[in-house]
C-alpha cells in the first residue's frame, strides 16, 4: 500500500502521521509538498495536523488554495481514501470535500486532552476495526474544533449516517461535559457523502502504544491500512 | 545630527562613569547611533554587569558537557553521537506589559536560542510567577501568560511538556515568565556564533526588521514604576508562523555545511547579534544597513540597529554559498539577504545611504562591559521551627482537603491543557508529574525535563534555597529514574543596588554552587533578570532552575501514580518535622516565617542514587518526591494520579501536623510490588539508606491511621477544582 501525507508551512504533525502510517504500512508514506502540483501514485491521502499558514486568516482557509489540494480535491472524487486530521479536517471543509465549518471553541481555549469517542458508523474501510458503538480514546489539540453546520446539513449528516466520531463520556453517555468544543451533537468527525473522505479533529496518531498512554490509535491505522490493501 | 547631551545619556540608562568609559574608547562623542549600541551592549540584559562575579564562580564543566555558558544555549553528551541543547531564559517585564505577546516572543526567543545551535527544538517547560490570588490583575495576567505561551508552542509544533507556577504577593507588580526550551541536535553538527573567514558573507534571514522592541533590553534592566505600561510599544509582537519555518529553513541549510557561523537576533536584534559573533570571533564587521529587509520606510541605523523584531538570524556563511542558501530561505518564504562581510579591522563599521553611520571597535566595547562588584548583606540567618512550635491543627483532614487546593499545590491542569504537550509523538510523561519525560525520536533513550524553585525558602534562607531548588530539580528527575546531567538558570532579582537584594543573589548562588558539586550537575546555561521591583518593592529571589536528566531505557520509566492494589507503600528518608516556610504554616497559620527545611546534600546523592538504581532493577512501581506540602500531599497526588487510595501507618515521635506537612528534604514515596518489598529493603540496609514501611495500595479511600480518612475523589475535587475556579471570576479573560 501507498500512502501520501500532504505537507504545508507549518504543518506539525506531519512526522507523527508518518511514524503512524510507516508503523502500520511497514514502508514510508510519500510526504508531498503543498506546493506541488502533482500527486504521486496513492491508495491514500493524510492531511496532517498543524498550523498551516499560522492559521492566519482562517484555520486552513489559505492552504485550501494551495495547488496541491486540486489535485487532492480531484482524486477525492474520483474515490480515494483521504484522511483529515485535525488542521487537515479543517482544510477539507475549507475546500468543500467535506461540509460544515470548524468554529473556535466554545471555551475559547486550546485544548489538548485525551478524549472519549463513540464509534457512530459502520463506514468499514475508517472504523471497521472498531466494534459499532465501542468507545475509543483519541487526544484533541485544537483552537478551532467547534463542529458547525446549518440545520439541514446537520439533518442530512445524521440521517445519512455520515457522523463518524461524538465526543462521549468513558460510559458512552453524549453529554455537554464530555464535548470539549461546543460542536454541534458532539460531532468529532464526519464523511463525506461517498463515505471516503474522512475528517476528524482527534488525533488517532498521538496514541499508538502503551508508552505514549493508548493504542487506539494504532488499531485505527491498522485497520485502515488492512481495509486499503 | 542629534547632539548628545546629559539627559540623552541619562536616558540610555549609562552612568557618567560609563559614559566617559565610551568617551575614552572611542577618543570623541559618539552619535546617537553610537550612543544606543552602547546603551545596550552595557545594560544589565546584556553585559550581566552586576552578576558576573558571582556567576564565574558556578561549576561548568563534567565530561558530558559539549558546551557551558556563553553561547546561546548549553550542549551536553546523551550517548551515540547526540546531544541535548538547553537553556532557560526570563521575559518578565514584557509580559507584565503586555501578557499575551510578552510570554509568545519568550518562547519564540528561546526556542531560536536552541535551534541556532543545530537542535530540533523536542519540548518547552515554563516557570511562572505570579501576584497574589486575589489580586485584580492576577486572573487577566494568568489567562494573558498562558494563552501566549500555547499561541506559539502550539504553532511551532514543539510540545510544552510542564513547568510550575506559583502566586505570592511579591509578584503583584510584576510577574516572572521564563521559557525554557530543550534541543535534541547531533554531536558533530552543531552551530557556534564565532564569526570567521575574512571577507565571508554576513547574511540577514527571517523577518523583517521594524520599530517594535526598540530598547527592549534596556527595559529589561530598570524598576518598574507606575507609567511602566506606557512602555507597551516596546514589547514586540511575535509571528509564530514565521518562526515556524525559519526552524525548518534553518535546519535544512544545516543539514549542508555552508554555515561558518549563526547567532539569532535577540535581545537588542542586530547590535547584539553582530557584536557577538565579531567578538567571540575575533574579527570585524561591515554591515550596509540599506540591505537590511525593512518592514516600514525611513528607518534610521539607530532604529534598524536597536530594533527587536522577532523571528530573524544572523549567519556567516562559507564564500560562495550565497545561492544556494537563498534557495532554501525562499522555499520558505523568508527574507534572505546578504548585509555585510567579516573584516580584519577587529570594528564595527555600519553604513546607509553611502555614509558612515557608526564605527566602533568591537574588542575594546566587549572587554570595557563594567562589571560590578556591588556591595551585598548576607540575608540574617532565620529560626528552625519544629512541630512544637507549630500549633497542632483540630482536624489533620481538613488541613490537607485546604492543602489540597491552595494556590501553591492545587493542579495546574487548566494551564497545561492549552498547550499541546503531545506533539512530536513522544511524550511519554505528560505534565502533572515530578518532571516531564520526552522520548529520544527513534532511540530507547528519554530526556527526563522539570523547572523548579520555591522562592519562599529563597527569600528566608538564600543559600539554602539555592541549594534546595537545584536539589529538588534533581529530585524529580531522578523519581522518574532519570540520571539527572546538567542545569540551566535563569536567576530573577530585585534591584543589584541594594546590598540586602545583591545579598539574596550570591546566597542563592552560593547554595546552587554547593548543590551542583555535591551532586554533579554543572551549569550549562542560563540567563540573569534583575530589577524585578515595582515602586522599589522586590519579588522573592526566584532562582528558577531547569533540570535534565538522561533514561538510558524509556520502559524502566517511573510516575507518580498509585499503580496496583497491595503494592507496598514506604517512605525513603527520614523526617524532621521541620516546619519553617511550609505551606502549612502559610496556609493554615497564615504565617510565612521561619527557616526553610534543611537541605543535606549529602543525603540527596545518597537517598536519589539508590532509588534510581531500584527503579533500573525494574522493582519500583511508583515514586514521587516530598516537597510543597510535605508526606501527607505527596500521599494524596499519588493516590489521585493512580484513582486509587491507600492504608498508611506512621510510626514517628513527631506530631502529626508535623510528620504529614513539614517539607523534609531527601525524602520520596515509592511503592513495591509485595514479592520486591525483601529485595528492596536489602539494597537499603546494605547501602545505610532509611527506609521505612509506611503503608498499602488499596480502596478509594485514603486512610491515614489516627488522622485522617478522606476519599480520593474528594481529594481529587479539590485538587481539581481551585484553578478553574479563579480563572471564572469576572475580569479573568
Amino acid at each position: 500500500m501507498k500512502a501520501a501525507v500532504i505537507v504545508f508551512p507549518a504543518s506539525n504533525c506531519d512526522r507523527d502521521l508518518k511514524v503512524a502510517l510507516t508503523h502500520s504500512m511497514g514502508r514510508e508514506p510519500d510526504m508531498v509538498w503543498h506546493g506541488e502540483s502533482e500527486l504521486p501514485d496513492t491508495d491514500l491521502i493524510a492531511i496532517p495536523g498543524g498550523f498551516s499558514y499560522g492559521d492566519y486568516l482562517r484555520a486552513g482557509a489559505m492552504a485550501a488554495n494551495s495547488p496541491i489540494m486540486r489535485e487532492v480535491v480531484k482524486r477525492a472524487e474520483a474515490g480515494t481514501p483521504v484522511l483529515a486530521i485535525c488542521n487537515g479536517f479543517q482544510i477539507a471543509t475549507e475546500t468543500g470535500m467535506l461540509p460544515g465549518a470548524l468554529l473556535r471553541n466554545a471555551g475559547q481555549k486550546f485544548v489538548c486532552r485525551d478524549v472519549d469517542l463513540l464509534v457512530t458508523s459502520q463506514n468499514e474501510r475508517f472504523v471497521g476495526g472498531f466494534e459499532q458503538g465501542e468507545v475509543v480514546r483519541f487526544p484533541v489539540a485544537h483552537h478551532d474544533g467547534n463542529f458547525y453546520a446549518d440545520e439541514d446539513k446537520l439533518n442530512e449528516l445524521e440521517a445519512e449516517g455520515q457522523v463518524a466520531f461524538r465526543y462521549v463520556s468513558p460510559e458512552g453517555e453524549q453529554t455537554g461535559e464530555a464535548n470539549p468544543n461546543g460542536s454541534q451533537n458532539n460531532i468529532a468527525g464526519i464523511y463525506n457523502k461517498a463515505g471516503n473522505v474522512l475528517g476528524l479533529m482527534p488525533h488517532p496518531e498521538r496514541l499508538i502504544s502503551d508508552e505514549l498512554g493508548g493504542t487506539d490509535g494504532k488499531r485505527f491505522f491498522d485497520h485502515l491500512v488492512n481495509s486499503i490493501v | 545630527m542629534t547632539e548628545i547631551t546629559k539627559d540623552i545619556v541619562a536616558e540610555h540608562g549609562l552612568t557618567e562613569d560609563e559614559y566617559a568609559d565610551v568617551l575614552s574608547i572611542l577618543g570623541r562623542t559618539p552619535n546617537l547611533t553610537e550612543l544606543g549600541i552602547f546603551s545596550v551592549m552595557w545594560s544589565e540584559h546584556c553585559s550581566y554587569k552586576s552578576s558576573k562575579k558571582w556567576l564565574k564562580t558556578l561549576p561548568t564543566e563534567a565530561p558530558w558537557v559539549i558546551c557551558g555558558p556563553g553561547e546561546n544555549a548549553g550542549v551536553i553528551d546523551i550517548g551515540d553521537g547526540q546531544a541535548a541543547i538547553f537553556k532557560m531564559e526570563s521575559h518578565n517585564h514584557p509580559s507584565f506589559i503586555e501578557p499575551y505577546q510578552g510570554a509568545a516572543t519568550g518562547v519564540g526567543g528561546i526556542m531560536r536560542d536552541v535551534f541556532t545551535m543545530g537542535a530540533r527544538p523536542i519540548a518547552n517547560m515554563n516557570v511562572l510567577r505570579f501576584g497574589r490570588p486575589d489580586h485584580p490583575k492576577t486572573g487577566h495576567l494568568v489567562s494573558g501568560v498562558v494563552a501566549g505561551i500555547a499561541g506559539y508552542g502550539n504553532c511551532m509544533g514543539v510540545p510544552t511538556v510542564g513547568g510550575e507556577t506559583n502566586f505570592h504577593a511579591s509578584y503583584d507588580g510584576n510577574i516572572l515568565v521564563n521559557a525554557m526550551t530543550v534541543g535534541l541536535a547531533d554531536t558533530d553538527n552543531i552551530f557556534y556564533s564565532a564569526a570567521a573567514g575574512i571577507g565571508n558573507p554576513v547574511v540577514y534571514v527571517g523577518s523583517k526588521t521594524g520599530r517594535d522592541g526598540i530598547h527592549g533590553a534596556t527595559m529589561a534592566s530598570a524598576e518598574f514604576d507606575d507609567d511602566s505600561e506606557e512602555k507597551r510599544p516596546t514589547v514586540q509582537v511575535g509571528d509564530p508562523f514565521t518562526e515556524k519555518l525559519l526552524l525548518e529553513a534553518c535546519l535544512e541549510l544545516m543539514a549542508t555545511d555552508a554555515i561558518v557561523a549563526i547567532q539569532d537576533m535577540g535581545a537588542a536584534g542586530l547590535t547584539s547579534s553582530s557584536f557577538e559573533m565579531a567578538d567571540k570571533g575575533g574579527v570585524g564587521i561591515e554591515l550596509n544597513l540599506d540591505h537590511v529587509p525593512m518592514r516600514e520606510e525611513g528607518m534610521s541605523p539607530y532604529e534598524i540597529m536597536l530594533s527587536e523584531s522577532q523571528e530573524r538570524m544572523l549567519m556567516v556563511l562559507k564564500p560562495g554559498r550565497e545561492e544556494e542558501a537563498r534557495k532554501i530561505f525562499e522555499k520558505w518564504e523568508l527574507d534572505f539577504s546578504v548585509i555585510g562581510k567579516v573584516t580584519d579591522t577587529g570594528r564595527m563599521v555600519l553604513t546607509m545611504k553611502g555614509e558612515v553611520a557608526a564605527d566602533l571597535p568591537v574588542a575594546p566595547l566587549a572587554d570595557a562591559a563594567p562589571e560590578y562588584d556591588r556591595p551585598w548583606i548576607k540575608t540574617p540567618p532565620p529560626t528552625v521551627l519544629k512541630g512544637e512550635d507549630v500549633p497542632a491543627p483540630n482536624d489533620i483532614g481538613d488541613v490537607l482537603l485546604k492543602l489540597m487546593g491552595s494556590s501553591e499545590i492545587a493542579s495546574r491542569r487548566w494551564i497545561w491543557e492549552q498547550y499541546d504537550h503531545m506533539v512530536m509523538g513522544d511524550t511519554i510523561q505528560r505534565p502533572g508529574g515530578d518532571a516531564a519525560v520526552v522520548r529520544v525520536h527513534g532511540t530507547q533513550k528519554a530526556l527526563a525535563i522539570t523547572t523548579d524553585c520555591t522562592p519562599r525558602y529563597c527569600y528566608a534562607d538564600p543559600e539554602m534555597g539555592g541549594a534546595q531548588a537545584v536539589a529538588e530539580t534533581w529530585r524529580n528527575i531522578t523519581a522518574t529514574g532519570g540520571k539527572p546531567l546538567a542545569i540551566t538558570d535563569c536567576m530573577n532579582f530585585g534591584n543589584p543596588q541594594r546590598p540586602e537584594i545583591m545579598g539574596q543573589f550570591v546566597g542563592c548562588i552560593n547554595g546552587m554552587r554547593r548543590a551542583c558539586k555535591a551532586l554533579d550537575y554543572p551549569v550549562i546555561s542560563g540567563n540573569v533578570s534583575l530589577y524585578n521591583e515595582t515602586n522599589g518593592t522586590g519579588i522573592y529571589p526566584t532562582p528558577a532552575i531547569g533540570g535534565v536528566g538522561l533514561l538510558a531505557d524509556y520502559t524502566k520509566m517511573t510516575t507518580l501514580a498509585f499503580k496496583s492494589e497491595e503494592d507496598v507503600v514506604m517512605l525513603l528518608g527520614d523526617l524532621t518535622g521541620e516546619m519553617g516556610q511550609s505551606i502549612y504554616l502559610r496556609e493554615i497559620e497564615g504565617r510565612e516565617d521561619g527557616a526553610p527545611p534543611t537541605v543535606d546534600l549529602e543525603k540527596e546523592r545518597k537517598h536519589g542514587d539508590y532509588l534510581r538504581e531500584m527503579i533500573e532493577k525494574g522493582l519500583v512501581t511508583a515514586a514521587h518526591d516530598i516537597s510543597d506540602g510535605g508526606l501527607g500531599v505527596a500521599l494524596a497526588e499519588m493516590a489521585i494520579a493512580g484513582n486509587i487510595g491507600a492504608e498508611i501507618l506512621l510510626e514517628t515521635a513527631l506530631p502529626a501536623h508535623a510528620a504529614l506537612f513539614a517539607e523534609d528534604q531527601a525524602c520520596y514515596v515509592i511503592t513495591v510490588k509485595p514479592d520486591d518489598v525483601e529485595m528492596v529493603r536489602g539494597f537499603a540496609l546494605a547501602e545505610d539508606i532509611p527506609l521505612h514501611i509506611i503503608g498499602t495500595i488499596g480502596h478509594t479511600d485514603l486512610k491515614i491511621d489516627g488522622a485522617l480518612t478522606i476519599s480520593v475523589s474528594k481529594l481529587k475535587d479539590v485538587h481539581a477544582n481551585w484553578l478553574p475556579g479563579l480563572m471564572s471570576r469576572p475580569g479573568s479573560e
